[in-house]
C-alpha cells in the first residue's frame, strides 16, 4: 500500500470522531448517563431527605427549619420506640436463623447429590417471586379461620385444640413476620454460600482426612474459616435488606395489631405518604441510616480483608 | 457436576476417601436426604398452597370439615376469569411488563459505559468510581422514597409510569455496573489492542469486540434487573395512585384487597398469575441467574 492510497483514508475521521477517540471526553460520555441517573435519584434525594427530616414539611406545603423536634417528639412517641425495638429484634432473630439454616441447606447442597443444579433452581423459587405475592399467600397461610398450619395442629396431629391466632397479638404476629422474612431469606443465603463452598479446595479436606479429622473439625477448621469472608459479605447484605425490610411487614400486618410489629420503614411510609407528614417520615428514615453505616462500613472491611489474604491483587 | 446417580459404585469411584471414613448409605440417607426433602417441602409448600387455592371453588375454600384441604375434589377457572376479566388485571401486567423492560433496558445502556470507562478506560480514581457506585447499592430503597417522591412531583412525573423508570435504575444502576466491570475484567485486554493498532476507534471497540464477548454478562444483569424492577413494591406503592396505572404486586394488594370478606380465590390466582412471568422467565436463564446473584456477591 502507498502512500497515495493511504492519504484519503487518514484524513477521514471528522472531528467529531477524533472527539471520540478523546480519552478525557470518552470517559466522561461513559459515565454521565450513570452518573447523572445517581446523582438526580439517589444523591440528591438523600440529601433532600436529611434535610427533611429538619423541617415541619407536609404534602403539598413546603417546611421550614425546626431543628431537632422531629427527633425529640419521636423519642417521646410509643409507636416510634416500638418500631425501633421491632426492627432491631426482626433483624436480629430473623438473620440468625437465616444464616444457620441457610448454611445448613449450603452443605447438604455441597454434598454429592443427584439433580443438583435442578435443586439449586428450584430453592432459589421463594427468593425471585415478587415479596409481596408471597406475603400474600403467607397472609393467607396465617389466617385466623382457615390457616392451613392450624388445620394441621388441630385436625391432623391433634396437638392443640383450638386455631392459632397468627396475626392476632403482638407476639404471635412478629413470630409469624420473622418466619415469613426467614423463608424467603434462606434461598439467597444458602444459594450464596454453596458458591462459597465451591471455592474451597477438595485436597484441603482430603488432607484432613488423612489427618484423621473428624466432620467436625473439618468444619470447624477449615469450612468456617474459608467461608468467613463471603458469609460477612452476605450477612451485611441481609441485614441491610432485613433491616430495611418494608414489604413483608406492609403486606401481611401492615403493622397491626394496633401498631405493635410496625419496622422503621413501614412507620416512615404510614406516617409520610398517607399521614402526609413526610418531615416527620423522613425523620423515622434518617433515624436507620445510623445502622446502615454500621454495617457498610463492616462490609467495606469485610472486602478489604479479603483481598488481603489472597495477596496484593489490585484489580 | 454430573452427579446424577447414586449407585454405590459410582459414588465409591468418585468419592472414595470418604467413603473409607464412615460415609455409609443410611447414614447419607438420614443426614443429608431427610433435612434437604423436609427444606425442599418449607420452601415450595406456600406455592402449592397459593396454586391449589387458585383453583379451589369458594365451597371448598372455607369448607375444611367435608373437603380434604389439600386437595381440589372439582377444580375451577372461576377465580382466573373473575380475575382477568372483572379487574383490570391485564393491564397491570402490561404496565408492569412496560416499565420493567423500560428501566432494565435504561440500566444497563448506563451500566454498560459506565462499566467500560471504570474497567477498560481506566483513569486516576476510577477504583474510587467503581466503590461509589457499589456504596450507592447499600442505600436501600426505604429511606429514599419519601425524598424520592418529592422529586418526582417536583418534576411532575407523579403518577406516572416515568415516574418508575426513572427512580428504579438507582438500584439497578450499581447492580448491575459492579456485575459488569467483573465481566470486563474476564475478557482479555490485548483484543482490544489490537483493535486499536488495526486504527478501530473506542466506541467501535466496544461495540464490535466487548460486547459482543460480554453477551453472558449482559444477560445476567438484564435478567436480574428485570426480575428487580417486577418485584419492586415501595416507589410504586407511593410515586402511583390511579388503579389503572398500578404495577401487579401493589395492584394486588391495594386492588383487590377490598372490604372485610377478602377473595381469598381470586387473590391466589393474582398472586400465581404474577409470579408466574418471573418465575418463567428465571426458569429458562437460571444459570445467568445464579451466576449473576453469586458473582455479585463474591466480587
Amino acid at each position: 500500500m502507498d502512500a497515495s492510497t493511504w492519504a484519503p483514508s487518514r484524513a477521514r475521521p471528522s472531528w467529531l470522531a477524533r472527539l471520540f477517540d478523546n480519552r478525557i471526553f470518552l470517559i466522561c460520555i461513559c459515565l454521565f448517563p450513570a452518573a447523572g441517573l445517581l446523582l438526580a435519584f439517589l444523591t440528591y434525594p438523600l440529601g433532600l431527605g436529611i434535610w427533611l427530616a429538619f423541617t415541619d414539611t407536609q404534602i403539598g406545603r413546603n417546611g421550614h427549619w425546626i431543628g431537632l423536634e422531629n427527633f425529640q417528639y419521636l423519642i417521646t412517641d410509643r409507636v416510634f420506640i416500638t418500631a425501633v425495638w421491632n426492627t432491631m429484634f426482626y433483624t436480629a432473630v430473623a438473620t440468625v436463623i437465616k444464616f444457620a439454616l441457610g448454611l445448613w441447606l449450603a452443605l447438604l447442597l455441597n454434598e454429592h447429590i443427584p439433580f443438583k443444579s435442578v435443586l439449586r433452581a428450584i430453592i432459589l423459587l421463594p427468593y425471585i417471586v415478587p415479596t409481596v405475592l408471597s406475603a400474600i399467600a403467607f397472609w393467607w397461610i396465617y389466617d385466623p379461620q382457615f390457616s392451613i398450619i392450624s388445620y394441621v395442629l388441630v385436625n391432623v396431629l391433634h396437638w392443640r385444640d383450638t386455631y392459632v391466632d397468627f396475626l392476632g397479638t403482638p407476639w404471635a404476629a412478629r413470630w409469624s413476620l420473622i418466619a415469613a422474612n426467614v423463608w424467603r431469606g434462606i434461598p439467597f443465603v444458602a444459594i450464596t454460600l454453596l458458591a462459597g463452598l465451591q471455592t474451597i479446595s477438595p485436597s484441603l479436606y482430603e488432607a484432613a482426612l488423612l489427618d484423621g479429622a473428624t466432620g467436625w473439625q473439618k468444619f470447624r477448621y477449615i469450612t468456617s474459616p474459608l467461608l468467613m469472608p463471603i458469609l460477612a459479605i452476605v450477612m451485611t447484605f441481609s441485614v441491610l435488606f432485613t433491616f430495611t425490610d418494608f414489604q413483608l411487614v406492609y403486606a401481611i400486618t401492615r403493622g397491626g395489631p394496633i401498631n405493635s410489629t410496625h419496622l422503621m420503614a413501614t412507620l416512615a411510609f404510614q406516617r409520610a405518604i398517607p399521614g402526609a407528614q413526610l418531615g416527620e417520615g423522613s425523620a423515622i428514615a434518617v433515624a436507620m441510616i445510623p445502622f446502615l453505616i454500621f454495617a457498610t462500613l463492616f462490609s467495606y472491611f469485610a472486602l478489604s480483608r479479603r483481598k488481603w489474604q489472597q495477596g496484593s491483587d489490585n484489580d | 457436576m454430573t452427579d446424577t446417580t447414586i449407585d454405590p459404585a459410582a459414588v465409591t469411584e468418585s468419592e472414595g476417601p470418604q467413603l473409607l471414613s464412615w460415609d455409609s448409605r443410611a447414614r447419607r440417607i438420614v443426614t443429608i436426604y431427610v433435612p434437604l426433602v423436609c427444606f425442599l417441602i418449607v420452601l415450595l409448600f406456600p406455592f402449592y398452597w397459593m396454586a391449589i387455592t387458585a383453583f379451589k371453588p369458594n365451597s371448598e375454600l372455607l369448607n375444611y370439615k367435608d373437603n380434604n384441604p389439600f386437595w381440589i375434589s372439582a377444580p375451577t377457572l372461576d377465580n382466573i376469569r373473575k380475575l382477568l376479566f372483572e379487574t383490570d388485571y391485564l393491564h397491570w401486567l402490561a404496565t408492569t411488563m412496560g416499565i420493567a423492560f423500560g428501566s432494565t433496558f435504561l440500566s444497563l445502556f448506563a451500566s454498560v459505559l459506565a462499566a467500560y470507562a471504570i474497567q477498560r478506560l481506566r483513569f486516576r480514581g476510577s477504583d474510587y468510581v467503581g466503590l461509589a457506585i457499589y456504596a450507592a447499592y447499600l442505600v436501600p430503597p426505604s429511606i429514599l422514597f419519601i425524598p424520592l417522591a418529592q422529586v418526582v412531583f417536583q418534576l411532575g412525573l407523579y403518577d406516572t409510569p416515568f415516574a418508575l423508570v426513572l427512580t428504579y435504575p438507582t438500584f439497578l444502576v450499581p447492580f448491575c455496573t459492579w456485575l459488569l466491570i467483573g465481566y470486563f475484567k474476564s475478557i482479555p485486554y490485548e483484543l482490544e489492542e489490537c483493535a486499536l493498532i488495526d486504527g478501530a476507534s473506542r466506541l467501535q471497540i466496544l461495540r464490535r469486540i466487548t460486547l459482543p464477548l460480554a453477551v453472558p454478562g449482559l444477560i445476567s444483569a438484564g435478567i436480574f434487573a428485570f426480575t428487580l424492577s417486577w418485584n419492586e413494591f415501595i416507589y410504586a406503592l407511593a410515586f402511583i395512585s390511579s388503579t389503572e396505572k398500578k404495577t401487579v404486586p401493589v395492584a394486588i394488594l391495594t386492588e383487590l384487597v377490598q372490604g372485610d370478606v377478602y377473595q381469598w380465590g381470586s387473590l391466589m390466582a393474582g398472586a400465581l398469575l404474577g409470579s408466574l412471568p418471573v418465575a418463567i422467565f428465571y426458569m429458562f436463564f437460571v444459570e445467568y441467574y445464579v451466576s449473576s446473584l453469586t458473582g455479585a456477591v463474591k466480587e
